[in-house]
This record gives C-alpha cells, structure tokens and sequence, in this order.
C-alpha cells in the first residue's frame, strides 16, 4: 500500500524557529489589532482570522500535516465540516427565533 | 462446557492459558478480541433482560394505573429502562459484541488495532455500567427525568442525576474508542487483497458507525459535563434564571443522539447484509451500493437532529430544515431495503432462524421508517410529538430494527461462537411468539398516540384503556418469545449438537475458520482474490 | 500495535491519535458551540465582561504555549536524529512551560475569585444575563483546557522516562510524536481561546 505517511520526515530546526517567530508576530499583531481598534467594526472576525493563520501553521509545521497525505488532511476537514454543519444549523435556528 | 475448548484443530479461544490464577482475572485482562467480544455480549445480553424486565412492569402497571407501582416509581423504572436499553444495550449493542468478535475475522487479521485500547474500552464501559447501577441505589432517589436528562429540569431535580450522567459520560468514553479502534484497524489491518470493495457489508457498516461514534459522541460528553457542572457549580448554561437557553441543551443532547440512532441501526443493517445472501445463496444486490448508502445514511444522519425539537420553540426556518433533511434520510434507507429484497428475490432461500429474523427486520424497520417519515414532517409531528406514537416509532427502529438484528446475529453466528447448534425447532416458535407479541405490543402505540395519548404518563383516561390493555397483551406475547428463544440458545450453549465449521454455507472468512476458532484467527493470513459473497447464481437458478 | 508481519505500524498509530484529536475537536466545539451562540445573542454583554479580563497575564500565557510548542517539536526532531539527551531536555522544558502557564492560570482565577466572580457567585448572579454566561464560559472552557495541559504534562513526564530509558529512540518515536500531536492540539485550542476571551473588548 502507497503510504505516504509512512515515512519520516525530520524538519529542520531552522524552519521551526522560523515558524516559531511567525507565531509569536500574529500574537503581537493580534494584539494590535485588539489594542488599538484598528479594525473596529471587524476586530472579531480579524482576531478569528488570525487565529486561525496561526492555528494552520502550528498543524502545517509542528503537526506535520504538510508532510502528510491527501487522506489524513481530508479526514481533519472532514471532522471540521461535522463542526461547522452543528454550528451553522443551530444558528439557523437561532439566528430566525 | 469443558468440551467448547476443544476444536478438531487445537485449543479455541476459550480455553484457559494459566497465565492467571482465576479464570475471570484471565478474562478480564486478556486482549483477545474474541474474549472482549463474548464478555459484551454477556454484559449486553444481561442488561437487556434487565430492561425488558422494566419495560414489562411499566406494561403491566399500565393495565390499570397504581395497582402495581406509584406514579414516582413509574418515573423511575421509565428512566432506568430507558437508560438501561439505549445506554447499555442498543448503542454499545452491535459494533462491541458483533464487531469485536468478527470484524477481525471478517476482514482477514489476527486482532484489532489497538487491542489494549480495546480492552480498556471494555473496561470503561464495566465502570460506565457500574455508576450508572450506583445511582440507583446510593442515597437519594434514582434519576426519574427520563433517559434524555432534559435541562433544567435535570439540573433541578434532587435525583441522582449526577452520578447517572457520570456512568453515561464514561460509557460514552468507551463507545469513543472503540470506534476509533474500529476505523484505525479496518484502515491498517485489511488482509492482503482485501480490497474495500472486497470487503463484506459488516465491516463496512462498523467503518461508518465507528465515524459517527467518533465524530458525535464527544458532544454528548460535553452537554453532559455541562449538567454535572451546572448541579454541582452552578454553571446556568442551560438555566433561564443566569441568562442560559434551555433549547440548547436538546440541540446539543440530539446533536449526539440523533446519530446515535445510527450507531443503532448502522451495524443492524451490516447484520441483515451478512445474513440475507447466505440464506438466499445469491451475491449481494447492488453490494456497493449498501456500502455507500451506508456512509450516506452517516453523513445525511448529522443534520437532521433538529426533528427532536419541533415542538420545542426552534425558529420555522430551522424546522423546515431540518424536516426537509429528515426525508434525505430515507432515501439510503430505502435503497439497502430494496436491495435485500432483490437479493431475497429468485434465490434458493433456505427460511432458516437468521433469516426470519432478518425478513422480520426488513418488514419491522420499513414500518418504523414510514412512521418516522409521518412524524419528521412538520403538521402531523404537531399532533403527534410526545405521544404513544413517538413511542412505538422508536421502539419500531430500535427494538424492531437493530434489536432484533441483534437476535438474527445471536443465531447466526452462534454456531462460530460456541461451537454448538442450536434447536430450529425451537428458535421458530419463539420468533413466532416474539414477532407477533411485538407487533401486538408496538402497533397499538401507534394507535393510542393518534388518539392523543401522551407518553411517560402514569394515568389515562378511560377511553385509551382498550389500547393500553391491548398493547400490555402483546408484551406477555414478547416476553414469552423472548424467554423460549433465549432458553433456547443457553440450553444448547450446553447441550446443543457440535456445529461444523460452516453450517449455513457462508463464504465470508468466519466460516473458513474452525468453529469456535482459535485464540490466533489464521494460521496463515488468508490471500483474499474475489469478493465477499462469490455465490454461482446460474446453479442456483438451476435448482427447481 | 503490529501489523500482520509484526513491525511496529507507527503510520497506524499516528492515524489513532489523530483520531483522538478529531473527538477533541469536536468536544471542544460543543463548547465553541455554545460561545458563538451566546456571544450572539449577548454581545454587549460580552464586550463588558471582557474588559474584566488580564490581558497581559492571557498573552505571556499565549507566548509560553506557543514557545512550549517549539520545543516539544524539536525534541522529536532531536530523537530522530539520536541525540537522547537533548530531546528529553528539551521535554522537560516543554513540562515547565505547561507548569507556568498553570500557575499563571491559577494567579488568574484566583484575582477574579476575590472579587467574588466565580460560577454562582453572589456578585456574579447581580450581574447582566450575558456576562454571568460569559464568566460561566470562561471558567468551563479555560478550567477544561487546563486540565488537558495538566493531563499532558504528566504524558510528557511518561515520555521523558521512556526517552531516558531508551524505549524510546531513534527507531520507535511514535509514542512521543503522538504526544506532541496532543500537545499542539492542546495550544491550538489556547489559540483560539486567547482572542474569545481576552481581544473582544
């Protein structure tokens, strides 16, 4: 069986310190950004949406997801659809109440 | 006994390794699939009884309110037998008894993935099933708010709900990993050539249960953390008093339990896709398509938890989604329906045990499959929701469905797990006694939940005692059949006469293993080059 | 696990635990769940409560997680290569991270306790609908992802005996790259965290 998966991929140390600062750059920026209003209106969705660049380099990079096959990266979006859908129905009913 | 560890070919799975002084410590610290598998069925089968136990009282209490219980004591046996039969019956039910025992076998491989992880699953569910027993009789009263915990009044009540919730957050810890086991094994543990659409209809079912398993049960963990930390802290998610929305609770309570009904029903109709072909000696009709609708019926089941709730005061744009969603449902449905019976149909059918019970699961599910279709529509589930006819739909899908798939499994394979056959004769009468009783019983629900009968009622007014009286004479029916099929089965547990390895002509791995097999599955992994059910239709057809 | 012919299948245990991690996923989504809705329906609410929240102690918490990530990261690096020591030197890092941040975490509840917000506090009850939820959420969803570091430091601990006795090494890393898996899960759920509770002032 073609496993991609299977072999080992050592990242180097370089590009996790370099993923490291990148993390530690959206947390000042996020905190900007909450600070010092600079998106008022849309600082929810811009602090969410920061969370999230940093959520996927922390499952790009640590989590080697980068590395992995097709099969797993489809499985986790499909495990976030699952969320999504209880999300999204439940604001359905929320949302017209 | 002693003889069921012997096989023409060594020693079976039962027989002692004196690596423990007592047999049970063996037993309970083995990582054999098989033995985990026997001790669920056991446990489950136990539990069962138990349930039909209470289901029986409340019956029976039924036949004329108060002459048998209190109203308080209805409550409580209401819950206990809800609580018994769906948290550690029916969904726990197929995938850990059938499942463990033979999707392994069935697809080829020695063990499961994880066979620690199996074990401790097993475990929890013991501890699970333990604390839930705890709340019955520790100090206080024993949970009366039905088996579904609705907040706030399970907040409220000074009933043991906490420790009941507990046991069921622990069983549903259990039912986790054993999904998780089961999907990372039929991923990993495949034999050579066995391809997935080389692989039976069972372990397909157990592939979608186990996502499902996995993808629903950690939010019934969560909903049932919140009610634990709402009695114990105060923490009023789901209380009006501290701004909480008691709606949500149902949201997130069916979120998990709608698909639970599919981890119910899922490996039910695995079961029926086993049997149907064997008895009927032809290949599975439409083989892919079972399999698929499988995953459909799992992706579909996701998002229609919001039938629960119709009368519940969700918005009317969620309503009619969610009814609309509700008959996407039937469509998988009725595709594997149409598929046994296409298989049934110009097969050499040999009515044997299993495949009564399989036929009466394809009638009894179609029956609570159109129900469900009457009550996911929106103007009759106004009339109908949280009446008698709710009722008899559930028991129609649940009991009607994956229980009695559970009794075409239990004689089907009975001859692989213990060794012995058991009396035909016998198994007939009872399913005959069974089958009636539960139409007797179940389809008056229907009636009395048409004329307004509500459930979890202690009393009624006079003009619902005909179908109430009705309804208690079918159980005796039910019960009666229940008693002389399982009489049946432990008497040739036994004495039953010594079964060959193949007794009903299956071509599914289990069959071409020694009966019962032993603790190592195959000698040598088999090479698996056709499909699952390689059956020579111009043959059959030939013979008159 | 082995497969058929008996090798450690570490691509099938990798598979079980991100399994695992979508169960996590999902139970913490019952929590998400519940904090979008009523953020929605409480905004303002919301907004005011947030304000009660430490900023400074949230982001040095954001920081040490982050950083903790780093190194448990490098530690399966560092066994790969072979270098036993500095990989479980390196893990022994990642457990104090997890302790600080446990012991800032404790600083921080313990400042909103004295002032007497807590679930079913009295002052709390007085409060606005939405801010007793927000409060509720906060303690619930941070007092939940504590213990899931909690529970990772002591997997850890397991691991840096492993790595020492050598049951770990360069051939069989699959136990502690699954634990690294956790870990990173763990700091992804305090990412999305970290703005909720402390940014939407």
């Amino acid at each position: 069986m073609k496993d991609p998966s299977a072999e080992t991929h050592i990242v180097a140390t370089r590009t996790y310190a370099v993923v490291w600062l990148a993390l530690l750059a959206l947390l000042a920026a996020t905190l900007a950004v909450a600070r010092l209003q600079l998106m008022a209106r849309y600082s929810v969705l811009g602090s969410l949406l920061i969370a999230t660049a940093k959520a996927g380099l922390v499952l790009a990079f640590f989590m080697h997801l980068k590395y992995e096959g097709r099969f797993l990266k489809g499985l986790l979006l499909l495990t976030l659809c699952a969320l999504t859908l209880f999300i999204g129905l439940t604001f359905v009913d929320v949302w017209y109440r | 006994m002693a003889q069921m560890n012997e096989t023409p070919e060594g020693a079976s799975f039962y027989a002692r390794t004196g690596r423990y002084r007592w047999a049970i410590v063996e037993w309970m610290m083995s990582t054999d699939h098989k033995r985990i598998g026997v001790m669920y069925l056991g446990a489950l089968l136990s539990f069962f009884s138990v349930g039909v136990v209470l289901g029986f009282l409340i019956r029976l209490s039924l036949l004329s309110p108060g002459w048998l219980v209190d109203a308080q004591t209805y409550n409580e046996f209401f819950t206990l037998h809800g609580v018994i039969q769906i948290f550690l019956f029916i969904i726990p039910g197929i995938p850990v008894a059938f499942g463990n025992i033979f999707l392994p076998i069935l697809i080829g491989a020695q063990d499961v993935a994880f066979p620690k992880i199996n074990r401790l699953s097993w475990w929890l569910y013991v501890t699970g099933a333990l604390i839930i027993l705890l709340s019955l009789f520790a100090k206080g009263s024993p949970p009366d708010t039905g088996w579904t915990f609705y907040a706030p009044y399970s907040i409220r009540t000074p009933a043991n709900i906490s420790t009941a919730v507990l046991g069921v957050f622990v069983l549903g810890f259990s039912s986790i990993l054993t999904g998780l086991n089961f999907v990372t094994t039929i991923h990993r543990m495949r034999a050579p050539g066995m391809s997935w659409f080389r692989m039976p209809a069972f372990p397909w079912t157990l592939y979608a249960t186990g996502w499902v398993q996995m993808l629903a049960t950690p939010v019934l963990a969560i909903t049932l953390l919140f009610i634990v930390l709402g009695r114990f802290f105060g923490v009023g998610f789901f209380d009006p008093d501290k701004g909480g929305d008691p709606i949500l609770y149902e949201h997130l309570f069916w979120m998990y339990s709608h698909p639970a009904v599919y981890i119910m029903v899922l490996p039910a109709m695995g079961i029926i896709s086993e049997i149907v072909p064997v008895f009927s000696r032809r290949a599975l009709f439409g083989y892919v398509a079972v399999c698929m609708s499988a995953l459909g019926i799992a992706i579909v089941g996701y998002a229609v938890w919001g039938h629960h709730m119709f009368t519940s005061g969700m918005s009317d744009t969620a309503r009619v989604i969610f009814s609309f969603i509700t008959f996407l449902v039937a469509v998988p449905s009725g595709v594997k329906i149409f598929n046994w019976v296409a298989t049934l149909y110009k097969g050499s059918i040999s009515l044997d045990a299993p495949l009564l019970f399989a036929c009466s699961f394809i009638f009894t599910f179609s029956v609570g499959g159109l129900t469900g279709l009457i009550i996911g529509s929106l103007a009759p589930n106004l009339h109908l929701h949280g009446t008698y006819f709710i009722v008899g739909h559930f028991h129609y899908v649940m009991f009607g469905g994956a229980g009695i798939s559970i009794l075409a499994g239990l004689h089907y394979w009975f001859p692989k797990i213990t060794g012995r056959m058991y009396s035909e004769r016998y198994a007939r009468i009872g399913w005959l006694n069974f089958f009636v009783g539960f139409h007797i019983l179940y389809f008056s629900m229907f009636v009395l939940g048409f004329q307004g009968m509500p459930r979890r009622y202690f009393d009624y007014p006079p003009q619902y005692h005909t179908g109430h009286v009705v309804s208690t004479m079918g159980s005796w029916f039910l019960a009666l059949g229940l008693v002389i099929i399982f009489g049946n089965l432990l008497y040739s547990i036994f004495r039953g006469q010594k079964a060959p390895a193949d007794p009903w002509g299956g071509k599914t791995l289990e069959w071409t293993i020694p009966s019962p097999p032993r603790s190592e599955n195959f000698r040598e992994i088999p090479v698996i080059t056709r499909g699952a059910y390689p059956y020579d239709e111009e043959e059959v057809r030939k013979t008159p | 696990m082995s497969t058929q012919n008996g090798h450690i299948d570490a691509a099938g245990k990798k598979m079980g635990m991100w399994f695992f991690l979508f169960t996590e996923i999902l139970f913490f989504g019952g929590m998400f769940l519940l904090y979008s809705i009523y953020r929605y329906k409480y905004a303002q609410d919301f907004h005011n409560a947030a304000a009660e929240e430490n900023i400074v102690l949230g982001t040095v918490n954001t920081a040490i997680l982050l950083t903790s990530s780093l190194c448990i990261a490098l530690s399966i690096s560092a066994i790969r290569r072979g270098e036993r020591y500095f990989s479980s030197w390196l893990q022994l890092v990642t457990i104090v991270m997890g302790v600080a941040f446990l012991v800032i975490k404790y600083f921080e509840w313990m400042a909103k306790i004295d002032i007497g917000i807590y679930p079913d506090s009295p002052v709390l009850l007085k409060m606005a609908a939405g801010e007793i939820i927000f409060f509720g959420l906060y303690y619930v969803m941070t007092g939940l992802h504590g213990l899931h570091v909690l529970v990772g430091c002591v997997v850890i601990a397991f691991m840096m005996r492993f790595t020492m006795r050598q049951t770990i090494h360069r051939g069989n890393v699959a136990r502690l790259e699954n634990t690294g898996l956790y870990w990173h899960f763990v700091d992804i759920v305090w990412i999305y965290l970290y703005p909720l509770f402390y940014l939407i002032t």
